[in-house]
């Protein structure tokens, strides 16, 4: 299958000169893919609604942790949330509007449940809340403090980078706020447009000393958030916004946790590394079955599920098998994370690899146009590809499956040790 | 005999069109002009206050109330679109407080600054924006005033520096275009708007030091509506006299839904800025009948009897048409054909709103940096090179 993938990428190579990708040659599968490339046409038209633009993949039932529930994410962080009110007496949790149950419904019952002195909302001051946060778990208390949305973090960002990552390094151990999380919305949503839909953990990873967990659904949300709260470090828990109802799957009741700074490999492969978080984990799924079935590529997909401290020798070593590496993410790509995943990779597997490291991400270059194409796309649904929901999703991921033989065929096949 | 012509020409009037209702009664029929008494102001740390007095002339009445019908309107007509889908995002509308934009443009001059939050569209309007261009801005069309790209919080035009999203942090931003007024000594002055939500942000607190230390032309205008989103403000603040909050800086607080209220309060602190003695806060007490947005429905966290009394009792508009029609300064029929007369201007606008294409694709990256010539943008298909001039 290898074999045959690669000579099909070969022959990809000799009729398609990058240069002329966009215009497309008759003959392989992939040229006719390229052609089929969206093109971005100004025709006009009524708006329509977008769809999602993928499907979410529930995670198979989990036996190991006892009985389970129906819960979509907010429901999951709901029940990770109770757990900890009730095992630790010192837990509290704060942000603006969680009393009420939060505008995503992520605390609902919790504060008649445990009392207002535990669940309370702080007024509009994102610098306060985690200032405040960082003092509360300084001096003992499990403090979880609730960001309204993760675009509304950076007011809080020296709070963060300042004084919570480095408390701990400055006074020798003598104090640290491993007790604080950090939990905010993420991601895009389709109607976000500037200020609701950012993906800041690109900002957050450069600096040493805070932990930065990015869930793909309800089951790892719950886990993920539990082993959060019980870390020792501060650490910021990004949820999917798009996620909140849209994923559902069956979440074990009781309390269980999912080890940080291990990724996890969702399907084996064996031409091509797919590595995502968050969303893009599940588009990067349809992708790999696009991938088998339209052109017989075998992709691993892997979810990082913590983007620091991340699993460097999982990634790796998928590398070592594969040869090839696709990262995807919903930031920006310049400064994206996906940048340092490439840097480590390529110093750590460069004769492994056959062909450069591709990064499919929001496009950027400079002020976050990105965030234009959100506005717009909330409101120009005509500039964008075809109507129908599923042509819609089809175009996006031809386009993934148009990175693929592009980084594929960039170079010449080498041996590599899975063809020894 | 005149009451038979008058009589006539009205009727004339509802069949033809607006014109004609001008000329049914003569002016000497209309008070010219009349005094009223308006509500004091509280006051914080200043030995006057803003009159109590005030002089409006029936030209003013109708100026002012043909601006808040017109932005009443405009964003009732916003709040149907939204629901038809044809707004897409977010809107946050302004009804209930037309009293504040319009108070307070009333006292400034069109070459002062204004700044304000998300909640923009009425000062948009004020400040110089048609409701055309307003109305296809909501819908993301070419003929928008951001042509197209910014969307109902990003509105701007000539001296308004907007429509911003993040809370708070316009504030900063007002005092740095009134440092630019003082520096460039051209007697204006910058209008600061926020919200009680966003009195309690760190950044206000250091915007009032800064205006305070270098005697900034700032007004800083807190819209306390009484609810920051979904919060009240007795569960936000620990001290809910937002014009007291700034401590070493002056404050007044002003009864938002009285047009007349905030015009004269509006006044004395553009002459107290002018004068050079600094910043100055205002409070304005008004409401919202919307939620926080159109995702609110904005009933629960607060009674609809509680909307209802405010409506009934303070509503601003129909303040202000008592105030024109007990002193006999305009007729009821007048008054009516203004109300048509805005009707048609709003469906003409969202007409214009819903038919006008949207920007061109090549519209799509400009803007973003400053550059020439013009640089090339991926686009979101890594084969479709897009231009971005600026």
């Amino acid at each position: 299958m290898a074999a045959a993938a690669r000579f099909f990428i070969r022959g990809a190579n000799s009729r398609l000169p990058v240069s002329s990708v966009g215009t497309g040659t008759s003959g392989s599968v992939g040229a006719a893919l390229l052609q089929l490339s969206p093109r971005c046409s100004s025709r006009l038209k009524t708006q329509r609604r977008h769809a999602a633009h993928f499907t979410y993949q529930p995670d198979p039932v989990p036996t190991q942790y006892g009985e389970t529930q129906k819960m979509n994410l907010f429901q999951s962080i709901t029940s990770a949330l109770d757990n900890v009110l009730s095992s630790d007496p010192t837990a509290v949790i704060f942000g603006e509007d969680v009393a009420f149950g939060g505008v995503f419904r992520c605390t609902v019952g919790l504060r008649d449940k445990y009392g207002k002195d535990r669940v309370f909302n702080t007024p509009l001051c994102e610098q306060g809340i985690v200032g405040f946060g960082i003092g509360a778990a300084v001096a003992g208390a499990t403090a979880i403090a609730e960001i309204q949305f993760a675009d509304y973090i950076f007011p809080a960002f020296d709070q963060i980078v300042n004084e919570a990552a480095k408390y701990r390094y400055r006074s020798g151990n003598l104090f640290d706020c491993g007790n604080l999380t950090i939990r905010a919305p993420w991601g895009c949503v389709g109607h976000g447009s500037l200020y609701h839909s950012q993906s800041p953990e690109a900002f957050f990873v450069h600096c040493p000393g805070i932990k930065v967990v990015i869930p793909r659904g309800p089951m790892q949300a719950k886990g993920l958030l539990l082993s959060c709260i019980a870390d020792r470090n501060p650490c910021i828990f990004f949820e999917p916004k798009i996620l909140y109802r849209a994923a559902v799957e069956q979440v074990p009741v009781e309390s269980y946790t999912i080890p940080l700074s291990e990724a996890e490999v969702l399907q084996e492969g064996s031409d091509v590394t797919l590595v995502a978080w968050g969303t893009q984990v599940h588009v990067l799924r349809e992708v790999a079955d696009m991938a088998q079935e339209k052109l017989g590529v075998s992709c691993e997909v892997i979810d990082l599920r913590t983007i620091q401290p991340w699993d460097i020798e999982t990634v790796c070593k998928s590398v070592v098998k594969t040869g090839r590496l696709l990262v995807s993410h919903e930031a920006p790509v310049t400064g994206g994370f996906a940048a340092e995943i490439s840097s480590t990779v390529q110093e750590e597997c460069f004769l492994n690899l056959e062909a450069p490291i591709s990064r499919v991400c929001e496009d950027d270059q400079l002020l976050k146009p990105s965030q234009l194409l959100l506005v717009l796309k909330s409101t120009h649904s005509s500039l964008f590809p075809p109507p129908s929901s599923s042509q819609w999703r089809a175009a996006r991921k031809r386009h993934f499956v148009d990175r693929l033989i592009r980084s594929a065929s960039r170079w010449p096949p080498c041996p590599s040790a899975s063809s020894i | 005999m005149l009451t038979n012509i008058s009589n006539v020409l009205r009727a004339c009037a509802q069949r033809n069109g607006a014109a004609a209702v001008m000329s049914a009664r003569s002016y000497a029929d209309f008070t010219t002009q009349a005094t009223f008494e308006i509500k004091k102001c509280d006051v914080f740390k200043l030995d006057e206050a803003p009159a109590t007095e005030v002089v409006m002339t029936r030209e003013e009445g109708l100026k002012y109330y043909h601006t808040m019908q017109t932005m009443r309107r405009m964003e009732l007509k916003a709040d149907q679109l939204y629901k038809q889908k044809i707004i897409r995002g977010f809107c946050h509308l302004y009804d209930g407080q037309e009293a504040c934009a319009v108070g307070i443009e009333a006292a400034i001059n069109l070459t002062d600054h204004l700044i304000t939050a998300y909640r923009a569209h009425g000062y948009t309007y004020t400040r110089g924006g048609t409701v055309k261009e307003i109305m296809a801005e909501l819908t993301g069309r070419r003929g928008g005033i951001a042509k197209g790209k910014g969307g109902s919080m990003h509105m701007y035009c000539k001296n308004f520096y907007g429509g911003n999203g993040i809370v708070g942090a316009q504030v900063p931003l007002g005092a740095g275009v009134a440092l630019a007024c003082k520096y460039q000594g051209n007697n204006e002055l910058c209008v600061c708007l926020y919200g009680d939500g966003a009195a309690n942000q760190g950044q206000i607190f250091e915007t009032y030091n800064m205006a305070s230390l270098w005697k900034l032309p700032v007004i800083f205008i807190c819209e306390n509506n009484r609810y920051g989103m979904g919060t009240s403000v007795e569960r936000a603040a620990a001290s809910t006299d937002y014009f007291k909050r700034g401590e070493f800086i002056p404050g007044l607080r002003v009864d938002g839904m009285d047009v007349l209220c905030v015009r004269e309060a509006t006044r004395f602190a553009a002459d107290h800025c002018r004068s050079g003695k600094g910043p100055i806060l205002m409070e304005l007490q008004t409401y919202r009948y919307h939620g926080h947005s159109m995702s609110d429905p904005g009933v629960s966290y607060r009674t609809r009897e509680e909307i209802q009394e405010v409506r009934s009792k303070s509503d601003p508009i129909s303040l202000l048409k008592d105030r024109l029609l007990s002193n006999n300064m305009a007729s009821v029929e007048e008054l009516k054909v203004i109300d048509v007369e805005v009707r048609k201007e709003i469906e003409d606008a969202a007409q214009f709103a819903t038919t006008d294409p949207e920007p061109p694709l090549d519209d799509l990256c400009n803007h973003i940096f400053s550059n020439n010539p013009p640089v090339e943008v991926r686009g979101t298909n890594p084969w479709a090179k897009l231009k971005s001039v600026s």
